[in-house]
């Protein structure tokens, strides 16, 4: 069998993913709707010779996860809102030197403490921007318990390939949902390790500039004894400030993901070849307009669907040649209006982008992205449902 | 590891010449402190290759990069955060932290109660030259009461953390302190420090001449570190007392040496105990290559 069926939810399937993908470190600390990822490592690691420890706050795990990930070790930490902001810190470190690491991210209703048992998707710009400075960062949002394990894992594939921090973005909903899944074998899993430097210490630098961007890691140990900065460095990975070399530095950084977009970003989409109405939708929200793509054209309105999966690097292309054809795009979004803002950008100035809100805890239902549908289609007015944008 | 080795001490052979000159002020205590440390590695002749540096942000920070070893300058008050995550991935190495008054007490004061009670075999060296010197001279949780800081400009109001105390009372396997006008007993303090199987915590008084002494009119640098005789009371007490914590603060007056002793079960050993009760096995956590 290189499948098996499990009734498992999204928060477990989480963890389990991480396991499949070697993740052999876990440091945490517990906040809801994500502590089951915590409990789940807790117990599962120590029987694979993985190491769990929970930290004295999101601060220290996130520094632990670094850490051990700068050792050799595949790491992870999950968490939600209020600890995603702890996190962003170490989170900056690992983007700047380049540090493989995986951070789930479990949304519920903010700003601050918020409500915690409730879902949200209001970190959406944090999850790319949470950190100060430019940076790097992958984003992948899964929309089903079984999509969560293939993503976490694929999350270590892409951490370990491109050393970046990447960030599993998931809400209360997708995290507490409860599914029968037919998980991938074992046999069936890919893991990525990072690439280790052949080169002697004499030649190697920890930062070198090559043509795919990625440069080969030193194992600490091995001899190599290289330094590791948070400090802007140049490609021997001790500090400057000499502006050829911080440029050199920064734009390898900063563009070393746009090399690898084809690899990098994944989208779902769903009847857009003759759609009128696009839909983007992510996460929880992106089933939801799934079957409001079915409703509305059990209406004879051409709906379609665009759903990313990779939320950054953002699925731009995409969205430009589906938008180059539609009426309208709707973009229904468990917060006051954030992927629209991103989605308005990449839209031609005459397709109006109608945002869809919903911000009092409660899922986002296809009812109400069907009847943005409708309103977009013209058929019927919704009060309420405003046009950012007129043609 | 403790044999004397047959090679005299260069400390030289354990510097990365090639960043000198370094950037540290003249007359500032942790050149000695940093001196001292590398000293006490070449008396344990501990295999380079085996040794990892964590250091955080300020002055105490930036002496990772002088290191020939794997050194990592991490983020403002964490490194302990990141080397007990790197001890916990890859305990075979020797992992030393080397960390300021502010970075270690202020910013990063959770992270060293916790890493106290944890007792992982990591050595934290704090240098404590009561002030924040790389952000200009402001005050510092250990800045003595009275002293002139430009955040202090009155006169420092606030009482100063007794770090050891601190320590100790968190559980640390072992606590001692030190001042840089006594090398080898600093050196002899690290030794100790090192080759203690749990978390050991050691306080290096040491001078900031420039800014803080300048600012206090404390002398010269020879001055100021002779004048640490004043301030030293050796300490005999029994370190099998672990109920040594008086107070909080700092008295008049500092006690070197080991300060305390806590044997207790050291972290990594305790957890993989954990792990077979949980049936686990023992395989690499890192991949081979």
């Amino acid at each position: 069998m290189s499948t098996r069926r499990e009734n498992l939810q999204g928060n477990r399937a989480c963890a389990l993913g991480a396991i499949a993908a070697g993740c052999r470190f876990y440091a945490g600390y517990p906040i809801t709707p994500s502590s089951e990822i915590a409990e789940t490592m807790a117990l599962e690691l120590p029987k694979v010779g993985g190491v769990f420890v929970q930290m004295e706050d999101e601060i220290a795990s996130m520094g632990a996860v670094v850490g051990a990930s700068m050792g050799g070790v595949k790491a992870m930490t999950a968490t939600s809102g209020p600890g995603f902001s702890l996190k962003q810190e170490n989170l900056g470190y690992a983007a700047g030197t380049e540090v493989p690491c995986v951070v789930v991210n479990v949304m519920r209703g903010g700003p601050t403490t918020g409500m915690p048992t409730r879902p949200a998707q209001g970190d959406v710009m944090q999850s790319r921007w949470g950190t100060h400075g430019d940076h790097p960062i992958i984003v992948l949002t899964p929309a089903s318990v079984r999509e969560v394990f293939i993503q976490t894992v694929h999350a270590f594939n892409l951490s370990e390939r491109y050393r970046v921090p990447v960030v599993v973005l998931l809400d209360e909903v997708i995290a507490h949902l409860t599914e029968t899944v037919a998980l991938p074998g074992p046999s069936k899993i890919e893991s990525v390790s990072r690439k280790w430097t052949s080169e002697s210490r004499e030649d190697f630098k920890p930062y070198a500039i090559s043509a795919d961007g990625i440069p080969a890691m030193a194992r600490p140990g091995d001899g190599y004894r290289t330094h590791t900065t948070g400090l802007t460095h140049d490609e021997t990975g001790f500090p400057t400030q000499e502006p050829e070399q911080v440029e050199r530095t920064m734009m390898r950084l900063l563009t070393k993901l746009e090399k690898h977009r084809d690899d990098i970003e994944q989208f779902e989409t769903l009847q857009t070849e003759d759609a009128e109405i696009l839909i983007v939708a992510f996460g929880i929200v992106g089933r939801a307009a799934a079957r409001a793509v079915n409703d509305a054209r059990a209406s004879g309105l051409q709906a379609g669907l665009l759903r990313p999966i990779t939320l950054w690097p953002f699925p731009e292309q995409m969205l430009k040649t589906i938008a180059s054809r539609v009426r309208a795009v709707i973009v229904p979004e468990m917060n006051a209006g954030q992927l629209c803002l991103e989605v308005e950008r990449l839209c031609p100035d005459a397709v109006p982008v109608i945002p869809v809100n919903r911000i009092d805890g409660e899922p986002i239902e296809p009812h109400q992205i069907v009847a943005a549908v409708e309103t977009a289609a013209g058929t019927t007015m919704q009060p309420g449902t405003t046009l950012t944008r007129q043609a | 590891m403790g044999a004397l080795t047959k090679q005299p001490f260069d400390v030289e052979d354990y510097l990365r010449l090639d960043l000198f000159p370094h950037f540290l002020c003249p007359g500032c205590g942790h050149g000695i402190a940093l001196r001292a440390l590398l000293w006490a590695i070449h008396e344990l002749d501990i295999d380079r290759d085996r040794l990892a540096f964590v250091s955080g942000i300020g002055c105490s920070g930036r002496l990772s990069a002088y290191i020939d070893a794997d050194t990592f300058h991490v983020t403002h008050g964490r490194p302990l955060a990141f080397a007990s995550g790197l001890k916990l991935a890859r305990p075979e190495m020797n992992v030393i932290v080397i960390t300021g008054d502010g970075d270690c007490l202020a910013i990063g004061g959770n992270h060293l109660i916790h890493s106290c009670r944890r007792n992982l075999d990591i050595t934290c060296l704090m240098l404590n030259n009561e002030v924040y010197g790389m952000t200009g001279g402001q005050g510092s949780p250990t800045t003595s009461l009275d002293r002139y800081t430009t955040t202090t400009p009155l006169g420092n109001h606030e009482p100063a953390f007794d770090a050891c105390e601190l320590a100790t009372a968190a559980g640390a396997g072992l606590v001692g302190r030190e001042v840089t006008m006594q090398v080898p007993s600093v050196k002899d303090l690290i030794k100790e420090g090192i080759s203690h199987p749990g978390f050991a915590f050691i306080e290096i008084i040491s001078d900031c001449t420039e800014i803080y002494g300048r600012k206090n009119d404390l002398g010269s640098s020879a001055e100021m570190v002779l004048s640490q005789k004043k301030d030293i009371l050796p300490t005999y007490i029994d370190v099998t007392d672990v109920d040594a914590v008086e107070q909080p603060f700092r008295p008049g007056s500092w006690q070197t040496g080991v300060l305390s002793k806590n044997e207790r079960p050291e972290y990594y050993e305790a957890y993989m105990d954990y792990c077979r009760q949980a049936g686990g096995n023992s395989q690499s956590r890192s991949d081979d290559h």
